[in-house]
């Protein structure tokens, strides 16, 4: 890789005309990129400015969103988003970084291309699809199998209390956990290859087994890049719509368990942006995605720093 | 370690706690590693069930109506015509906007740009990766629909466009990392503009590389139903080559038939799942089966 070394391969000398048309032909595309961020967050920030000033910061704190009589309070959805995606968290970290652990350390080359490849194409199945699966599949044996058991064993915990539905918080979560995997695992994967060799050698030559050598000398090399890979899961469950549209049940108050039906701020958006009145109800819904905004490109911003200082030079290593 | 530090113990007591130790540590081993292997097995088993169930229900819902006819006018019946040519008009355009622009924003990237600009750019690229892609379907919504008054598939095209840049510029800017800077410098020594230089030599020499990304950024956009919800719609009608006009989509067909009451409905949600589901991992096998052997490993 030569890029490094210089600023830029072509020297900015060039006086051609054509060359020079060229390059700023190509510098606006790029800049194309750039521009649609900046857009996208100021357009989102000027629709949706109405409901903050209307309600203030009672249209976060609020939980009654009732359009009829002209209130908005976004409280149930941003616990519904904060709910999902705290439960398929709680399922893919840990998964996920055993996963990524087994591809990258533990298994011989002829199972880890197969299940790699197999990882990949996990994010590759369209959300809606999950969706559908989830419906008609997933729930149903929820309902009968995971949801009944922790009922009856943990239903005297408010957070764990019944009846199961199939369709709801949970499911949702479980959806999300499937859909996060693959991000969750290339990424730990990719910065886990990136330790050096010299780390494990040493650990093995100290007479350190397999697992010793990953956690004691692969792990704490790779930490700040597998928390950048849970958090740009963490960023993904929050902003995934279709699939957790279609499983989590759609119920409008804060849910009272995890078993509960519920509503995210996208599903929300989803289930009913095309029918609402231009005016304080469309910006009510554009806020609500302002608040969705604002915390996935933080989570994003957050993330892409650890995974770029972890897998080598800012951004000038294949991230 | 905890073995080094066993031998400063008497030795009796030291050969003893060692051996111990050391069947603890070896079980400890032998279970960290079958967990770990447990975890990939719980990890790739949706796709299996996934691929399976959509498979069975998808062939059993299958029928030549639904590849041939739109939805009936009244009732339920028909078929999904209307969203199949839907997904083969606005993903087609999306990529006539978005490719050039990935490829042309990579070539200034990864040719022209300084180290900082360089960064940047890139960096907002993958930001806008995790941006939710509902916000992209209201974003283009305050554009495309709200001043025209009128749901239509041009928006959903350029919805989709949205999403598909950063994912073309990403990955053809990788490949034309790999091209060799001496490749570059022999055409300039030949006396070749930069331009041709860059479009004959770099864009020829990265093209596997470029039409991977183009084709996953493609495959991506035909699963995408979020940004088409507010912008393209979907509509019950065939609609060929009206984009002021509401559009279907597979994805949307799918929303629409798996969410209502009716298992005819859902029966036809399926087969189209079935349909959608093929494509997108025919595309993605075949377009990474080639490259994945570099990628492990």
């Amino acid at each position: 890789m030569t890029a490094p070394a210089e600023p830029s391969r072509f020297a900015r000398g060039t006086s051609r005309v054509p060359d020079l048309i060229f390059r700023s032909g190509t510098r606006i595309f790029a800049l194309v990129v750039v521009g649609l961020l900046i857009l996208l967050a100021i357009q989102l920030a000027v629709s949706g400015s109405q409901v903050f000033r209307t309600f203030g910061l009672s249209f976060i704190t609020g939980t009654t969103w009732d359009p009829v009589a002209g209130v908005y309070g976004a409280l149930p959805y941003i616990v519904g988003t904060l709910g999902a995606a705290l439960i398929a968290l709680i399922l893919a970290a840990p998964i996920g970084i055993l996963t990524a652990i087994f591809l990258s350390e533990l298994a011989p080359r002829r199972v880890a291309m197969p299940l790699t490849f197999a990882v990949e194409l996990l994010a590759a199945i369209p959300s809606v699809v999950y969706g559908l699966w989830g419906i008609f599949v997933l729930s149903p044996i929820l309902k009968g199998t995971v949801e009944a058991w922790m009922i009856g064993a943990f239903g005297w915990l408010p957070i764990f209390a019944g009846p199961p539905f199939g369709i709801g918080l949970f499911a949702a979560g479980v959806i999300l956990t499937i859909m996060i995997l693959p991000t969750i695992v290339s990424i730990s994967r990719e910065v886990i290859s990136s330790v050096p060799n010299n780390q494990r050698e040493a650990m093995l030559a100290l007479g350190a087994t397999r697992w010793e050598t990953v956690s004691k000398a692969v792990l704490p090399a790779a930490r700040s890049g597998i928390v950048g890979a849970i958090i740009l899961g963490l960023g993904r469950a929050l902003g995934e719509t279709m699939a957790v549209t279609m499983v989590i049940g759609n119920g409008e108050h804060i849910p009272s368990s995890v078993f509960d039906t519920a509503q995210t701020i996208a599903s929300k958006i989803a289930t009913t942006f095309s029918e609402a009145q231009i005016g304080l109800q469309t910006s009510a819904l554009i806020g609500l995605g302002l608040i969705l905004l604002v915390i996935t490109i933080g989570l994003n911003i957050i993330a892409r720093l650890l995974v770029w200082r972890a897998s080598g030079a800012l951004g000038d290593g294949p991230a | 370690m905890s073995a080094t530090g066993a031998t400063v113990r008497p030795a009796a007591a030291s050969r003893l706690g060692r051996a111990a130790l050391g069947r603890r540590r070896d079980v400890n081993d032998r279970a960290m590693r079958g967990l770990a292997f447990a975890a990939a097995i719980v990890c790739v088993t949706p796709l299996a069930a996934v691929i399976a169930f959509v498979t069975i229900n998808g062939i059993g819902a299958f029928n030549l109506d639904l590849i041939t006819k739109g939805p009936k006018a009244l009732g339920v019946g028909g078929g999904a015509l209307n969203a199949i040519l839907g997904t083969f008009q606005m993903v087609p355009l999306a990529s006539l906007i978005a490719i050039p622009t990935g490829i042309l924003g990579a070539v200034y990237i990864g040719e022209f740009a300084g180290r900082r600009s360089a960064r940047l750019i890139r960096f907002s690229a993958d930001v806008m990766v995790g941006v939710p892609s509902i916000l992209v379907g209201i974003f283009v919504f305050t554009f495309l629909v709200l001043p025209f008054k009128q749901y239509n598939a041009f928006a959903g095209s350029v919805a989709l466009a949205v999403i598909m840049i950063p994912i073309v510029l990403r990955t053809t800017e990788e490949t034309l990392r790999l091209v060799p800077g001496a490749l570059r410098e022999a055409a300039l020594a030949l006396g070749v503009p930069v331009w041709r230089t860059v479009l004959s030599v770099v864009l020829r020499t990265g093209l596997a590389g470029i039409l991977t990304g183009s084709m996953l950024a493609f495959a991506r956009a035909m699963g995408e139903s979020a940004p088409l919800l507010f912008t393209a719609l979907g509509s019950r009608l065939v609609n060929v080559g009206n984009f002021a006009q509401p559009m279907d989509a597979l994805p949307l067909f799918i929303y629409r038939n798996a969410t209502q009451p009716n298992t005819t409905l859902n029966q036809q949600a399926w087969g189209v799942a079935f349909l959608l589901m093929v494509v997108v991992l025919v595309i993605n096998v075949s377009v990474r089966a080639r490259s994945a052997g570099r990628r492990v490993g």
